[in-house]
């Protein structure tokens, strides 16, 4: 097909091939595990400070109002002076936290999208990680990052944080079981976890369609659960400044409160990536049966440029949120995760199994 | 299974403590420097202890040594956001010197002061909106209320605290623009409003946050004297202008909105609808407004009679009494400023026990707190 | 009820209290020990039905403090001044009026605070604004050399 030209494979092989001609295997590994770590270390803060910028500028147009305006043509390089500000901030440690715990808390955060976005395909041969369980390694890693929350809360010894942390404890169990649910749905459609054939299997229709409405609900599931599990607007109670003044990111300062606002949003990142992956076919173009003119003119586009579209544009819904909702309350938090979302869910994996089942999926 | 019934046993005697945060003098949701020392267990609300005095000012001590004249530019420091129906107060030493006022003043009052009510509810809902979560409705309040404060400005020469009203009259005549402009904001603001219901009061999560929550009864309003837009949502009649009109609000004709729920969603309910009723006073009487002196006739000094004298306003957060005792002097014995804000604030500890911190915050937001108000 | 009416109905109800039309409202004074009963009379009486306290305020005379109740009915809609003078400046003391409107508690501790009224069977009865240090500011005796400018 026509996109197999943007395939990174071949790049990636000679890469490969040519340090083995000229270094050992050992330093072959050592040498491309430091690239492509430094690779997703570039790739986690210029992203990490783009979202900020997006989420400021959309913020604002929903706000009838410009923005960052001042440094940089539009503004562009706010977020890059914000975060050297952040860098150069004192940090501030308070005297009766548990330093151990407290310093620990933010690393713990951090680390949690760097082992997620691991997984993820970015384009045809742009993954770094290809496990057979790749689905499950990514609900089992994102729900690490509920340990720092919840460090962070316990260790800054003020009460605020304490409600926050207890607060998004309580919000991300509950909420990872939707997100676990909808994506089993759409596991069984597969009948992989593997990554790169969930989104191999989309070449022809991607999942949301090919799942009939299973799939659509298992979507917007997906959708409202990773927007809970990320602890944003409207579930952002973890934080929720008009009630806990920031939640439990209260206590820290400088580069340490820069890691909780970084992961934030790479978590979002993550989130729109895995509904991208798993339910709007990864990197694959946009194809429409029988209009081949028009899937030919779609595979000209790039899958890098696909998958960032697409991941782009849940990001977009989910900011939409946010700046549109009022907070809820924790217990309704709670009900809606336990007394709808859940049973839904449940149904739906039926629903998803009989249709399976009958073989009306392809 | 013994072992098991002995830890539920042992389990029973396990209690969660109660524990004490404070939410203020700095915190988002108390707006400005009102401290509330809240008894929580878990998220449970318990008890609410107000602390007040951070920005105490001593008014009343200070009323003692100015002269009449000059003591209204005081009340519009107390709560900023009514600062034109706080300076109508002095509608009491007018009454007291039985000065008749021209018909003009009362119109240009009376126009004002729901100018000053809507700018002030427009204040109000972009803060609960905040204060729910929901920070967008901050910008479109402000960017109305935006309007009214150009119309002061161009009126008075002040967008806040307006000095307007003096005793006898008002201190300036109206700008020429005035009547067009008012009428212009009308008309933009009428198509506005439903927009605010679009964007909040219809969301679900909204709803779901407000209704039900924070009930105040009738009897309870009554006692505690919560009045204005609070204490009417729970049914207490108390609407200044309609029970002892003063200005021109015997002219004009408007409904007390009155609501029986008394909870969270009829407050803010209850606002939106007194927007409503404030365009149509203003529509009423922008037309009307008849030739004639903007002020009556006063003496350079102003001596009230010895007695002791009471008027109420309706600010935008209620009843506003002021009792002044006079010994005959150019300044008076003692003035009393029975502030909306401070009865209502007390109500709070009654109603929001048992809710959740979230609705505390709630609440209070639908309370339409203003601090220098309460601490005066 | 009228001015009128009401002046009738409290002078035969309350013998004992001064009661003159004032130059808005009927304005009663009572004798402190009778304090409580009366209001309490006030608010349960159906004729009165003062179930809604307006105002209170202290007021601080050479001799004494006067300590001032704007009650209103909601339902008969009519307001009474109810007034009150403590037993000399040295030290003052009322009884509550917050078990028959709530509303008192707070601004009974308010005039404890401005004016150093002392309140009986006071459930809270601590400074509202200042701390405890500070004198009565509300007192025309008050010197504050730094912040008051006397002309």
């Amino acid at each position: 097909m026509a996109f197999e030209k943007y395939d990174f494979t071949p790049l990636t092989q000679s890469i490969h091939q040519g340090l083995l001609e000229n270094v050992s295997p050992l330093m072959t590994m050592i040498i491309e595990w430091t690239i492509i770590g430094l690779l997703y270390l570039v790739f986690v803060a210029v992203f990490g400070l783009f979202l900020v910028y997006a989420e400021r500028k959309v913020c604002a147009a929903f706000q009838q109002r410009l923005g960052p305006m001042r440094v940089g043509p539009w503004g562009l390089l706010q977020t890059i002076a914000d975060f050297i500000k952040l860098l150069m901030k004192e940090l501030i440690q308070p005297k009766s936290v548990d330093s151990f715990l407290y310093n620990l808390a933010p690393f713990v955060v951090i680390i949690v999208p760097f082992l997620t976005i691991s997984v993820l395909p970015f384009a045809p041969g742009l993954q770094s990680l290809d496990f057979d369980i790749g689905v499950f390694f990514v609900t089992a890693v994102s729900s690490v990052g509920v340990i720092g929350v919840l460090l962070a809360g316990w260790a800054s010894n003020n009460k605020y944080s304490l409600i926050g942390g207890m607060r998004s404890g309580a919000q991300i169990v509950s909420y990872e079981l939707s997100v676990g649910m909808s994506l089993i749905t759409m596991i069984i459609l597969a009948g992989t976890m593997q990554i790169s054939e969930i989104v191999e299997l989309q070449r022809n229709g991607w999942f949301i369609f090919k799942g009939h409405i299973p799939a659509v609900i298992a979507f917007f599931v997906f959708v409202i659960a990773g927007t809970a599990e990320t602890n944003r607007g409207p579930f952002d109670l973890a934080e929720a400044e008009s009630e806990l003044t920031a939640g439990f990111h209260t206590e820290y300062s400088g580069i340490k409160f820069a890691f909780f606002f970084l992961a934030e949003y790479i978590n979002l990142f993550i989130v729109s990536a895995m509904a991208v992956t798993v339910f709007l076919g990864g990197w694959m173009p946009f194809h429409v049966g029988g209009w081949d003119g028009f899937n030919a003119i779609m595979d000209l586009i790039p899958g890098l440029v696909w998958f960032f579209a697409k991941v782009l544009g849940i990001i977009f819904l989910i900011m939409w949120f946010k700046w549109t909702f009022p907070r809820l309350r924790i217990d309704q938090i709670l009900t809606l995760e336990w007394k709808y979302l859940l049973p839904i869910n449940l149904f739906n994996i039926l629903l998803m199994a009989f249709i399976v089942l009958m073989g009306w999926h392809w | 299974m013994a072992e098991l019934k002995e830890i539920i046993i042992s389990s029973d005697n396990i209690k969660t403590d109660e524990y004490l945060v404070n939410m203020g003098p700095q915190h988002p949701s108390t707006h400005g420097v009102l401290r509330l020392l809240v008894k929580l267990e878990g998220e449970i609300v318990h008890n609410v202890q107000p602390h007040v005095g951070y920005i105490h000012s001593g008014i009343e001590k200070m009323t003692e040594s100015l002269s009449y004249t000059q003591i209204p530019h005081l009340t519009d420091r107390m709560d900023y956001l009514s600062a034109h129906m706080n300076n109508e107060a002095v509608v009491c030493v007018e009454n007291a010197l039985e000065v008749e006022v021209p018909e003009r003043v009362k119109y240009i009052r009376t126009i004002m002061a729901e100018l000053q009510r809507i700018a002030s509810h427009q204040l109000w809902w972009c803060a609960t909106g905040m204060d729910l979560g929901a920070l967008t409705t901050f910008f479109y309040g402000l960017r109305d209320r935006e309007d009214i404060l150009d119309i002061f400005e161009e009126t008075c020469g002040a967008r806040l605290t307006l000095n307007y009203s003096l005793p006898g009259g008002v201190m300036f005549d109206i700008h020429p623009n005035f009547q067009n402009r008012v009428k212009t904001f009308i008309k933009k603001f009428k198509k506005i409003l439903p927009e605010y219901d679009e964007l909040l009061t219809g969301n679900v999560i909204f709803q779901e946050r407000s209704k039900g929550i924070g009930v105040l009864s009738k009897e309870d309003a009554i006692a505690f004297g919560v009045t204005g837009p609070s204490g009417r949502a729970s049914g207490f009649s108390c609407d200044v202008r309609k029970h002892q009109p003063y200005s021109a609000y015997p002219l004009v004709k408007f409904n007390e909105a009155l609501g029986t729920e008394g909870d969270t969603f009829r407050r803010y309910q209850l606002r939106i609808a007194e927007m409503w009723e404030s365009m149509s006073i203003i529509e009423q009487l922008i037309d009307n407004i008849p030739e004639g002196d903007y002020t009556a006739k006063m003496k350079g000094v102003i001596k009230l009679p010895e007695g002791e004298f009471f008027q109420r306003v309706e600010t935008a957060r209620g009843e506003l009494g002021v009792y002044i005792v006079s010994d005959g002097k150019k300044n008076p014995y003692r003035v009393k400023f029975r502030s909306p804000g401070f009865s209502n604030l007390f109500a709070i500890n009654h109603i929001a026990k048992g809710w959740k911190i979230a609705d505390l915050v709630a609440i209070m937001a639908t309370f339409d707190l203003v601090i220098p108000d309460i601490d005066r | 009820m009228t001015h009128e009416e009401l002046t009738a109905y409290l002078s035969s109800r309350f013998p004992a209290a001064e009661i003159s039309q004032g130059k808005q409202y009927v304005e009663m004074t009572v004798a402190a020990s009778d304090l409580h009963s009366v209001a309490q009379q006030l608010k349960e009486a159906k004729e009165a039905a003062f179930d809604y306290m307006v105002c209170l305020s202290g007021v601080d005379y050479p001799d004494h403090i006067k300590v001032v109740y704007h009650l209103e009915s909601t339902s008969l809609q009519h307001l009474l001044v109810l007034k009150v003078k403590t037993d000399g400046r040295e030290n003052p003391v009322l009884d509550t009026l917050s078990d028959l409107w709530p509303t008192a508690e707070f601004h009974e501790r308010e005039v404890y605070d401005l004016l150093g009224v002392k309140f009986n069977n006071h459930p809270d009865l601590r400074r509202l604004f200042l701390d405890d240090t500070w004198g009565f500011p509300l007192r025309k005796d008050y010197v504050d050399d730094v912040h008051i400018v006397s002309r």
